[in-house]
């Protein structure tokens, strides 16, 4: 079944024809080369294709692209205005943050929803709000620190 | 993923004929956190799936005094813990809530799909069993009220018939000055499956020799959610440390664990015990 939507990506109006079983993540992706958005597990388990729907993180692997039908959707290729990085993202290359860099656009839009719901999370509530993004590389010790230092701004 | 037909029905009662009409190749959806991937696996190969979430009234949660808490089946476990009345009078929920998954899956995450996947390991049916909620299951044009310890009857199976669909969950207002525990054993802290997940609701119940009133329930340890009576007997009766012990092996004897990836039935049962044990001392602790 074919469906027409129409939604926000990145503040631009998208409209699209899309299948019933196409994931948002697929559809950002592969329709509109939003490739920033990672396809790691495909279970919900990694978090990285983590975007906000209508401002909150969820896992874009587990929403049907139909569902997004009428809601917002930003990416990691949303973050930043006007060419200027978005804090977050300066403050993971500051810190060193990134290794092999797959988990980072997940693990900061988990970050940035974190920050917009809690300004000033303590260490503890940053490593809860980021249990649902795996990193492989980093110990997760600098990802903490960068989103700290944003936290602490 | 193969391909489907998606719907979004307006009504329950659209929903439900829908349901009803293809019986067997539709399947209700709402969060899609567990669907999707059983879907993907191959593990349910649905023709059609019916999106009921945004049926008005299915995600709204409310209280009042008389009927308690109602939430509705489509309720997302974020909405669920950050509920504020939820968080202040109803902790238990909110606090099992936290612990499923990840804070993204969460968002998407129902609370009526933590119950109607009929998990034995669901995390917020312990605590909804020690709580007496209510399932109101909308069918065959009618509302009917089901027992939530009446609702389960296997590893994802439950009463619901061709067509059902729940729609809320009632929870009446805990007695009073009650206090409680979720203790979950998970293989790592965050976004994991419960081992054992161990909920007790314990009050002030001058009624029973030992003062106090316990209703403890127990998940993933057998095939659906369970309330352990025997163990609840015996802390009604005394809560010294000879009872409490009693109580603990009371529950791990009631428990009928299996062994899978996770744990063995083994240690599965002993873990029933340590948590009992350890739940019942702290409740003890908060209400003395």
């Amino acid at each position: 079944m074919r469906h027409e939507i129409t939604l926000t990506v990145n503040g631009e109006t998208e409209r699209l024809e899309v299948e019933s079983h196409r994931t948002l993540l697929q559809v950002l992706r592969e329709d509109l080369d939003l490739t920033g958005t990672k396809d790691g597990c495909n279970r919900g388990e990694c978090g990285a294709c983590t975007v906000l729907f209508d401002g909150e993180p969820v896992n874009a692997c587990l929403v049907l692209a139909v569902e997004a039908d009428g809601h917002e959707v930003v990416t990691i290729e949303g973050l930043a205005q006007d060419g200027a990085l978005d804090s977050l993202q300066r403050a993971f290359i500051n810190h060193n943050a990134v290794q092999c860099g797959f988990c980072t656009p997940g693990m900061i839009i988990s970050a940035r929803a974190l920050l917009d719901r809690n300004p000033r999370p303590s260490e503890m509530e940053i490593r809860q709000a980021i249990a649902g993004n795996l990193c492989r590389c980093t110990g997760y010790t600098r990802i903490v620190e960068a989103v700290q230092e944003v936290a602490e701004l | 993923m193969r391909k489907i037909d998606y719907v979004k029905p307006k009504t329950l009662a659209e929903a439900s004929a829908f349901l009803v009409e293809h019986d067997g190749e539709a399947r209700l959806y709402a969060g899609g956190t567990d669907l999707l991937i059983l879907m993907r696996n191959g593990f349910t190969a649905p023709q059609y799936i019916v999106d009921i979430k945004e049926i008005p009234g299915l995600q709204d949660i409310s209280f009042d005094e008389a009927a308690g808490l109602t939430i509705g089946a489509a309720a997302s476990l974020n909405a669920v813990a950050g509920w504020p009345i939820i968080r202040e009078k109803f902790g238990l929920l909110a606090e099992a809530a936290e612990t499923v998954g990840s804070y993204q899956v969460r968002n998407r995450a129902t609370i009526g799909g933590n119950i109607c996947n009929a998990s034995p390991s669901a995390d917020t049916v312990p605590p909804l069993l020690v709580l007496g909620a209510m399932a109101w299951v909308f069918g065959g044009g009618e509302e009917k009220a089901v027992p939530l310890d009446a609702f389960f009857t296997g590893p994802g199976e439950t009463v619901l018939g061709s067509g059902d669909i729940l729609t809320s969950i009632q929870v009446p207002f805990p007695p009073a000055g009650s206090t409680y525990r979720y203790l979950k054993l998970g293989r790592v802290r965050a976004a994991d499956l419960a081992l054992v997940g161990v909920a007790i609701l314990g009050f002030p119940q001058a009624s029973n020799p030992s003062g106090y009133g316990f209703r403890i329930a127990l998940g993933a340890v057998a095939p659906t959610p369970i309330r352990v009576p025997e163990a609840e007997a015996v802390v009604a009766e005394s809560v010294d440390e000879e009872a409490i012990e009693k109580a603990s092996l009371a529950a791990m004897r009631t428990a009928k664990p299996i062994s899978d990836v996770r744990a063995s039935a083994g240690y599965r049962s002993a873990m029933v015990r340590v948590l009992t044990r350890r739940g019942i001392k702290e409740v003890l602790e908060d209400l003395t």
